[in-house]
Formats: C-alpha cells, structure tokens, sequence
C-alpha cells in the first residue's frame, strides 16, 4: 500500500467518521442527562430529508441546513413528551421515532418529487461545498506534510471543521460550565438537582433540544455535504454506530472522536478494499469489517476491556415525590 | 385507588390508541391528496375481501404472531428485546440448513426437524446478550441491536460466500428439495374440501403459530417457571427474596423468546421462499415490538394484534397498487401505533382512569 492510497483511506475516513460523530455527541448530551435515545437514526434520516428536500427547493445549502436542524428537534420533541413529560419508556419511543422517520421521509419524499422517495440531485450553492484552505495549493507539492495538508486536512466541507469544533466545545460546556454540571446531575442524581430547586424536566428537555440539533447536522451533512441529495434510508445503520461509539467512549467528548475515527475508518477501508489480506490469518472478509464496530461494542459492553457504565439515572423517568 | 377494570385495561385503552394512529394517518393520507375513508375500504377489502387477501394477511401474521410473542415473553421478565429481527435472520438459517441437508421425502418429518433448527438458531442468537446481561449487566437492548447488525452481516456472508448455488450471481441458496415444501392453505383446506386461493403463501406455519400462543400462555400463567418469570419482571428485589435467580429467569426468558423469533423462519422460508435469500425476515422482528405493545404481552392480544397487522401489511400493498399512496404508510402507522402504546401509554391511561374513577365515585 503506497502512501497516496494511505491518505486517501484517511481522507475519506475522516468524511465518513463526521455523521457519526455528530450523532454521537448529540446521544451523549441526551445521555448524559439520563435520557437513551435510541432514535438517533431516526433523527438524522428525518434531517437529512429535510435538509435535500429545501436544499433543492432553495437552493441554499444554509436553509436546508435549518430545515433539517428543525425537522430533528421536532422529533426530539415527541421524545421529549413521551419521555420527560408523561414518563413513557424511553427506549420504546426512540424506536416509534425510527420508524416515523423512515416511514415519513419516504412518503413525503415520493409525494414531492415523485423518484421513488428521492430527492433530486443537488449542486452547487444547494450542497456545502468542499473548502480549501489557505496555502493548500501552495503547499500541495511540498513532500509528506504537502500532501497531508492538502488532501486530509484541508477540502471537506464547513461542516467537517464545524464538527470537529463541536468536540472541544461539548467538553467545555459538560465540564466547565453550570449548565453542564447540572445536565449531568440530572443523569446521576435528579432527586438532588431537583432538591436545589433546580427544574429537572427543563434541563431535560434542553438536553435533548441539543441532540436534535447535533443530530439535524448530521443529516444535513448527510444529504448536501458529502452526498448530493437525499436517498431512501440513507443513514443505513449510522444512527446505531453512532450510539456504539457513544459507548465505545463510555460517554466522554473527546474519546467519541477516537471511537467516531476508528469506525469511519473501519468503514473507509472496507469500502476501499473488497477483502483484506492479513499475513498468518488468511482472508478477512468484507462483512466481517462491517460488522466490527458492533462486535467491539459488545466486546466493550461486556466489560472485558474496561467496563462502560452508563450515566445512573440513564431511562429512567423523573417521579418528583 | 382500585384498578381499573380488565376491559378498559385490554379492549379500550389499545382500542383509543389504534384509532387516534388511524386518525393521524389519515392525515398524512388527505396530505398525499387521497381520500382516507376510500383508502381504508381499499385496505379492508384487499386485506381480508377475498380469499386471495385473507391468504397473504394469514401469512404476515404468522410472521407477527412469533415476533409478537418472542418480545412478549421477553417483556414478562422485564427485558426488552429488539434483537427479534437478528435471531429471526438465524432461525432462518437454522431452518434452511435442515432444509438442505437432507432429501426430505415428506414435510411431516422435514418439519419438525427444521422447528428444532429454526428454534435453536434464533436461541443461539439471543444467548449472549442474555449472558451479557445476566452476568455482566450489559444492556440487553443495545447489545440485541448490534446483534441485529451482526447477524445480517454473518447471513450476507453465508449467502455469498457459503450458501449460493456455485455458477449463479443471486445471493441465496438453492431451491429446498419437494419434500420439504409445507402445505399452503389451498392444499390444506383442500383436504376438507374447501376452496381456497392458491396463489397466497399462507401454510401450516400458521397452525404451528396458534399452537405457540396456547404455548406461551401455559407456559407464563400455569407454570412454576411462568410465575417466577411474572415474579420478576414485577419486582427483581423481590424475586430474588423469594429465592428466584436472576441469571436463571433472564436465560430461560431470553432463550425462549430468541426460539420464537427463529421458528418465523419455517413460515418465511420453508413456507414462503423455499430457500434462503437475504433479508427474508423483512422488519417482522421490530413489528413484533408494536403487536406486544399493542397485545398487553398477552398471546389472545398478540394474536389479534398480529392479525390486525397482517392487514395493514396486506391492505398496504394493496394501497400501493391502487392508489398514489406508497407502502410506507404502514411504517408510519406501525410507528404511530409503537409510539400511542408504549411511549404515550399515559397521555391516554391517565385521563381515562381519572374519569373512570370519577364517574364510579358519583355512582357510589
């Protein structure tokens, strides 16, 4: 394998960890302040809907961003009634939240444009187009570093910088902030918080505000970012690997990066190489690389490998006595 | 406060939850520019006007009918498994492996033999979440998800690289052998001289599916081990006092409810395809969640339930080919009816209690 092959595996691991990493942040604000959300696909699918379908309408990738962002809070809101304020299983609703979006996106999706629940091609100011910062044109030929700048680390779209800014930024406000104290209080101990006189439910319902924008970028990203339009189902999976790297980090910011990174890049890999020859194991087949951010997960889970406990009050409904 | 009577608990309250995802549908519906009422009397009448439509409703509630009681046992003992589509994805494996291994020369010997295959598969499936989650506390619902993703993974690399006929592209195994081809509904009302349908793949899976249900509900009311699985699902605390082992109830639940999720395997591949190919399990085990949710994990409700799906399934497709609406409309309604049932279960249970119990004070 040569050097520009290495890159360019990165590089596209690095487009494909993105989604994955902004659906992973989005599940760990909900996390951590003790709501599951398993409807991160869900969430994500009904954004990047959104998004294509107002991208093309526009043609503005900036408003089909919104319109995703809107499309995933909306979703995070029923969660929220269901969850929060009527105190319903938490787990059972973010499935209901999968299957409206799957459902929901199809049928608008095929009412509006009639392509089999598709969204036209989109282009131009529809997309978020790739940025290429500055100098990397001048540096390009530069040997190693050149190549690196230019390829890997500069030509991905706003998103891909935003995302990786969101990083930093969710540390600081989980762990710096007294919003941040309290959203993980009321994962760990909402009897304590609420005993301050500060509202449980509030903190809750912000909390999955936040992850409905976190995941709304991520489907936007999805649909005018790396792809040119919405296609049926598109996030495939995503949402779930998304919430395996949440446990893979055990619910910390910048370990979901890592996990994020590991898992793009077992995707980047298995879409570049048809099957992988390790020397003394013979062939590893395709659908095995696939399938190993799910075996790593349940590998973690079973606390093998350092054991990964999720936040104490995580699923369970807030009863103020 | 008293409870509330089984019939508000069972019939009313299920009954106000399908029709409020009925109401919303139609909605979405009206949105697509078609006429609700119209589309619903296409449904009914696709689904279940015809012997035709009854056959193809039969056969997707067959499927439900073991998803549905896969997540019900699994709900008594307090444990959420959305694996149902993975061990389902196994148990036809399972079933298709007993299929091809042997010149079958009749289904009364293939079929019992592929029960076991398809049972101890979707079992096999659910066993290590189920010890993951008894010994090691992981969460049994994520861990079931990603075994959903696994399986389909393992089962499109049998297919491809195991199972295909050598010399064709098609990812699935070859035609299972005569023998091994189970009696549809044509054959069997046949026998008493009935006219049925031929084309619709409802068999005698669905037979083997009713029996599971007497099955389940004398397994969890009139048995010692039923009583303890009830017993903890109420209360871990307490089954533990009363000397229940956790480990042992979490298994035994599990086991059971991963064999329901695998026999799917005998309607949807024995019965239906005739061989294995990918996807064969098509969404059933997430459907199983609604039809439990919806049934109260009761069999009588999950049967019913089940059929009610079966309808949509059937009137679905029917909708499809008649009208603008897509198929999709019964995931919305699937997911409407998750949604009423599960998660918003009190948006509708407590204003009914609060009136129940009012209008039983002013009677007083």
């Amino acid at each position: 394998m040569d050097f520009d092959t290495i890159i360019q595996v990165l590089d596209s691991s690095v487009r494909l960890s993105i989604p994955l990493l902004l659906a992973c942040l989005a599940g760990l604000f909900s996390e951590r302040a003790g709501i599951f959300d398993i409807g991160l696909e869900g969430k994500m699918l009904a954004s990047a809907f959104a998004s294509g379908a107002v991208a093309f309408v526009t043609g503005s990738a900036l408003l089909g961003l919104l319109a995703g962002i809107f499309a995933s809070i909306a979703l995070s809101a029923i969660h929220g009634v269901a969850s929060i304020t009527f105190k319903g299983n938490q787990l059972i609703s973010g499935v209901a939240i999968n299957f409206l979006a799957s459902g929901l996106t199809a049928l608008v999706g095929q009412n509006l444009f009639r392509q089999g629940g598709q969204t036209p091609a989109l282009s131009g100011s529809a997309r978020f187009n790739d940025i290429t910062l500055p100098f990397a044109e001048l540096l390009k030929n530069l040997p190693i570093f050149g190549k690196i700048y230019y390829e890997l680390i500069s030509g991905h779209t706003l998103l891909v910088y935003v995302a990786f800014l969101i990083v930093p930024l969710t540390w600081w406000i989980l762990f710096r902030t007294r919003f941040g104290l309290r959203l993980r209080a009321v994962g760990e101990n909402p009897a304590a918080v609420d005993t301050s006189g500060i509202s449980v439910i509030k903190q809750r319902y912000a909390a999955i505000a936040i992850c409905g924008l976190l995941c709304g970028i991520a489907g936007a990203y999805l649909s005018t970012g790396i792809g040119a339009g919405f296609g049926k189902e598109m996030t495939a999976g995503k949402g779930f690997i998304a919430l395996a790297a949440l446990i893979f980090a055990k619910w910390k910011p910048v370990p979901a990066l890592w996990a994020c990174l590991l898992f793009g890049f077992l995707e980047a890999v298995g879409i570049r190489f048809q099957s992988i020859e390790v020397p003394g194991v013979g062939t590893i087949p395709l659908q095995l690389m696939q399938a190993l951010p799910y075996i790593l997960t349940v590998i973690i889970l079973a606390g093998f490998v350092g054991k990964a406990i999720p936040p104490k009050a995580g699923g369970e409904p807030y009863n103020k006595e | 406060m008293t409870k509330l009577p089984s019939w508000i608990d069972i019939l009313l309250i299920p009954l106000i939850n399908l029709i409020i995802a009925l109401f919303l549908s139609a909605l979405v519906v009206l949105y697509i520019g078609e006429n609700p009422l119209n589309a619903l009397s296409i449904m009914i009448k696709g689904a279940i006007g015809s012997s035709y439509g009854w056959g193809y409703t039969l056969y997707y509630a067959t499927n439900f009918i073991f998803t549905g009681l896969a997540v019900s046992v699994a709900f008594h003992a307090r444990m959420f498994n959305i694996g149902g589509e993975g061990q389902a994805t196994l148990g036809g494996l399972g079933v298709a492996l007993v299929c091809l291994m042997f010149p079958w020369p009749h289904w009364s010997i293939a079929l019992p033999v592929a029960i076991i295959g398809g049972a101890l598969f979707g079992a096999a499936w659910a066993a290590i979440p189920a010890y993951l989650q008894a010994k090691r506390g992981s969460h049994i619902v994520i861990t079931t998800i990603m075994f959903n993703f696994m399986a389909s993974a393992l089962l499109v690399y049998l297919l491809v690289n195991v199972l295909k006929v050598p010399g064709s592209m098609a990812p699935e195994t070859g035609r299972f052998v005569e023998g091994a081809r189970l009696p549809t509904g044509h054959d069997m009302l046949g026998w008493v001289g009935i006219k049925f349908s031929k084309s619709p793949p409802v068999n005698i899976s669905f037979l083997i599916a009713v029996l599971s249900s007497f099955a389940v509900w004398f397994l969890i009311w009139k048995t010692k081990l039923g009583y303890e699985i009830r017993a903890f699902g109420h209360s871990e605390s307490a089954a533990k006092y009363a000397g229940i082992s956790p480990v042992k109830i979490i298994m035994i639940a599990m086991l059971i409810s991963g064999a329901l999720s695998g026999l799917m395997g005998i309607n949807s591949v024995m019965g239906e395809s005739e061989r294995l190919v990918l996807d064969s399990v098509q969404g059933a085990g997430f459907i199983g969640i609604a039809v439990a949710l919806m049934g109260r994990s009761h069999p009588l409700g999950v049967f019913l339930a089940a059929i009610l799906f079966g309808i949509l399934y059937q009137g679905g497709a029917e909708l499809a080919m008649w009208t603008k609406i897509p198929r999709e409309l019964i995931v919305v309604i699937q997911a409407l009816v998750i949604l009423l049932t599960g998660a918003l279960d009190n948006m509708i249970r407590i204003p009914i209690e609060r009136l129940y119990f009012k209008m039983v004070r002013a009677n007083a």
